[in-house]
């Protein structure tokens, strides 16, 4: 359809060339030696694998490049590399060697059927929705529609209890007004004092089973403590009265994705998640100055007890962690 | 007893009770086409009976369970820690269990190769244009393969509990999360209350090993018995046309070669997993929200969506006390989304472009298909910059750059680039299709200088053979659609848009290098 022109003819399959081994019976029986000797490395490999079972796992020895290696697993994965490998090396040589490589030429069908075939389909079709009745009888079709319908609600229901609704959950962390700053790990209430300006700590609220922390707490808990010297803040008098002494904390879990944001350059003074790279900059209540997050990490309002041991003052003014559909809404 | 006869004793059991002889003969000599790029989907089906057979005996000492144990193992660092029973056996796993150690790795490292040739089966099919009609259908199979192999994946290596993983899992929850309206009831349903909880461990198991291994199975058996079925396309050549099949009998050149190959696959997987240690979880040590590892990476085929996520503006909008969190949607879904339902209907895009509804089974060269190819390369551009980004960290450690310019360079590269990439691949296919041009109608350069008796050099050229002239030449070069605005009687027709983006697209998808004919031969001939 496309070019009236003639196009270059099809000289057809290029003519054949025999292999060596196909009229050399030495050539043959060589390549038919060659196939036993790959399938007998294949063997070897085996010997390796079952040898290398029983090498006790706590000797190493040093192979060049790789260095030091575990000689139990080094010679179980080389022993079923080579006894693998092998068998199919000796497999594709043979058949590349001594079986027929003459191409062959095989015809294709169209797919499509013959014409009665499909006439006789569509009439066969017409007659069974006919022969049914489904077409006329609207009282039956409208009542299966419904049928069916209404029992595809069954597995939706019977899923119901999978999990509980959110409710309040995602809103409220373990930090109450009052409650103690403790160490991750370690457990101990902190005073100003133990954090030296510049130092950065991980906390939790203190609880009555540290033992048992669960880690759905942790993921709303965790707080990152950080000591600036109070003049490097530029915060509004608000968020400037959480601070204590120039101890500065703000919720770890990142507000992007969820992600620990766990690096703290002491340069900048930028908190770093390195799941996404969100940047946040702690003099300026953990702004975000890069990256893909779209609100600052959720502060937390602390002070000292009469002791002098760090407490939240109140509890988180926000949700903690990743955004969600009613996150702001009351 | 000769061979044939005890043969035919055991035929004849089976055939009495199936009468599959006649079956079986015609498919015993079933033809396949030989070609290296036809190997690629053999790799990822090997990879898949790999993963059964390794995953398979992982389950057999793996607790997928969240229940919190001290460990009490031979690793000597985690003494004493507490951690998931799925983390404790999975070091059990590791350090106790004879082989389990290379177990794990081989399952890893043929998770990885099983993602890879599947990628690389996929540009070969889109490339060749092979997905063409009547194979339709089984490239939506295969797009399917493909995105249920990214989730399998990612279940996969969250499935140890280790910090990596459950930072993995973190993110994803954070997309559920993210969903507007229902995100959150979402999350709460699948992790059984707040992340993390106890049930997703168990829970993403059962998906794991059976749920979707058991798709994976189905939509396997389909895709192959539709290649089975429609008989595999095959390369241009001499003596190959669209109603025929060249190449080697099932029996037994292709069992050899294809069954041999499968041990060459594992071979070569045991190898790897030998030598090159993969996912250690004992460095990284148990899941607990309140820590990270710096440099966390997903697996490669996560990578682009995780570099996607990175890359994408600090966007949220609050209507009404709600949240919409573009910065997560549009990375994690929306952009997602659009790319696999674009690569799904592509088969019928181009058939609405060309307006071409016949049966094809000549594949395609690349250079002859400028269009497609250019799109292929755009498209693999979009998704190499978006996975450069998702290993941001990486890149700017290694190469001493900051993390800051790699966001920007790829944030500005993933809009650039692509249509770059397009023009660029596009001129190259014309070229490369000038060049053939040029070969069939003066030969092969043979690097012989002639000079002649007034002094002039020239290089000698010599004719190219037959088969070489025809295959160079073979292939069709379909006019553009014509689509006039206006029908016979003068009267606009309906859908002026719609045309004219079409005709447009149709112009485009045809510009080609006109391909030598017979005459242009003959007459440079008489020259």
């Amino acid at each position: 359809m496309s070019n009236e022109i003639e196009a270059i003819k099809d000289p057809g399959l290029p003519a054949h060339i025999h292999r060596k081994a196909d009229h050399d019976p030495v050539a043959a029986k060589r390549a038919e030696r060659q196939v036993a000797i790959l399938f007998g490395i294949s063997s070897v490999g085996t010997v390796l694998l079952i040898a290398s079972f029983f090498i006790p796992e706590d000797i190493f020895i040093f192979v060049p490049v790789m260095g030091s290696q575990n000689a139990h697993q080094l010679g179980l994965g080389l022993g079923m590399a080579i006894s693998l490998f092998f068998i199919g090396m000796g497999a594709i040589h043979w058949a590349k060697t001594l079986m027929p490589d003459q191409e062959v030429i095989a015809y294709r069908h169209e797919l499509r059927s013959e014409d009665v075939d499909r006439k006789e389909f569509v009439v066969a079709v017409k007659d069974g929705v006919e022969a049914s009745g489904i077409g006329r009888r609207s009282l039956i079709k409208r009542s299966l529609g419904a049928a069916l319908g209404l029992s595809a609600l069954s597995p939706i229901l019977l899923l119901r209890d999978l999990g509980p609704l959110p409710g309040n959950d995602l809103k409220e962390t373990s930090w109450k007004a009052g409650t103690y700053l403790v160490t991750d790990p370690g457990d101990r209430r902190i005073r100003a004092s133990d954090l030296e300006v510049g130092a950065v700590a991980q906390v939790l609220p203190e609880s009555d089973d540290p033992e048992h922390r669960k880690l759905n707490d942790i993921a709303k808990d965790a707080v990152l403590l950080i000591r600036l010297r109070p003049e490097e803040f530029n915060l509004d008098a608000e968020r400037l009265s959480w601070t204590h002494e120039g101890i500065i904390a703000f919720s770890k879990i990142c507000s992007h994705m969820g992600c620990a944001v766990a690096l703290y350059e002491q340069q900048t003074k930028h908190l770093l998640c390195p799941c996404h790279q969100s940047t946040f900059d702690v003099t300026r209540a953990a702004k975000v100055i890069f990256g893909p997050a779209a609100r600052p990490l959720p502060q937390l309002n602390i002070s000292v007890d009469g002791e002098g041991f760090l407490i939240a003052r109140t509890p988180f003014s926000e949700p903690v962690g990743p955004s969600f559909w009613g996150r702001i809404s009351s | 007893m000769t061979t044939e006869q005890r043969i035919g004793q055991v035929a004849n059991y089976v055939d009495e009770r199936t009468g599959a002889a006649a079956w079986m003969k015609k498919n015993l000599q079933k033809v396949f086409p030989d070609h290296w790029s036809f190997l690629l989907g053999e790799v990822a089906l090997y990879s898949f009976v790999i993963l059964l057979l390794s995953g398979t005996y992982l389950t057999f000492w793996f607790d997928p369970s969240a229940r919190e144990v001290i460990y009490e193992g031979s690793y000597a660092p985690l003494e004493g820690v507490q951690m998931s029973a799925a983390y404790a056996s999975t070091l059990h796993i590791s350090f106790e269990v004879r082989g389990g150690l290379l177990m794990r790795q081989i399952h890893h490292w043929a998770a990885l190769i099983f993602m890879a040739s599947i990628v690389a089966h996929l540009m070969r099919v889109f490339f060749t244009g092979a997905f063409r009609k009547p194979r339709e259908g089984n490239w939506i199979i295969g797009i399917g393969l493909l995105t249920l192999g990214i989730v399998e994946g990612f279940l996969g290596y969250s499935l140890p509990d280790d910090l990596l993983s459950g930072t993995g899992i973190r993110i994803a929850e954070a997309i559920i999360q993210a969903i507007p309206v229902v995100g959150s009831y979402l999350s709460y349903f699948a992790f059984g209350g707040a992340f993390p909880g106890e049930a997703f461990i168990p829970r993403i198991y059962i998906v794991h090993v059976l749920l979707l291994p058991g798709a994976f199975l189905a939509l396997i058996t389909a895709h192959l018995m539709m290649v089975w079925y429609q008989k595999h396309t095959q390369f241009p050549g001499p003596g190959r046309t669209e109603k025929n099949v060249v190449g080697y009998p099932l029996m037994p050149v292709y069992m050899a070669k294809a069954g041999g190959f499968f041990f060459i696959v594992f071979g070569v997987t045991a190898f790897i997993s030998a030598v090159a240690s993969i996912n250690p979880i004992w460095l990284y040590g148990p899941y607990t929200p309140g820590q990270v590892t710096a440099g966390s990476q997903p697996d490669w085929y996560m990578g682009w969506l995780d570099g996607l996520v990175r890359m994408a503006p600090p966007l949220e909008t609050y209507f009404f006390g709600y949240t919409i969190s573009w910065n997560i949607l549009i990375p994690g879904l929306i952009v997602p989304g659009i790319l696999f339902t674009g690569m799904a209907l592509y088969p019928f895009i181009e058939s609405w472009i060309t307006g071409d509804k016949r049966e094809h089974h000549l594949l395609d060269r690349p250079r002859n298909a400028p269009n497609r190819t250019a799109l292929g390369a755009m498209s693999i551009t979009f998704m190499l910059v978006a996975l450069i980004n998702g290993g941001n960290d990486l890149i700017a450690t290694n190469f001493d750059l900051s993390i800051n310019q790699i966001m920007w360079g790829t944030r500005i590269g993933i809009i650039v680039l692509p249509p770059l990439a397009f023009i660029i691949t596009k001129r190259l296919c014309l070229s490369l299709q000038r060049a053939d041009r040029e070969l069939v109608l003066h030969g092969r350069e043979t690097g012989r200088l002639l000079r002649l008796p007034h002094g002039e050099f020239v290089e000698v050229h010599e004719p190219i053979s037959p088969e070489k002239a025809y295959l160079l030449t073979s292939h069709e070069q379909a006019p553009a659609l014509a689509l006039p605005d206006v029908d016979g009687r003068g009267v606009k027709r309906s859908g002026a848009l719609r045309n004219k983006l079409r005709s447009r697209m149709s112009v485009a998808h045809s510009e080609a290098v006109p391909k030598v004919s017979a005459d242009d031969l003959k007459e440079i001939e008489h020259h």
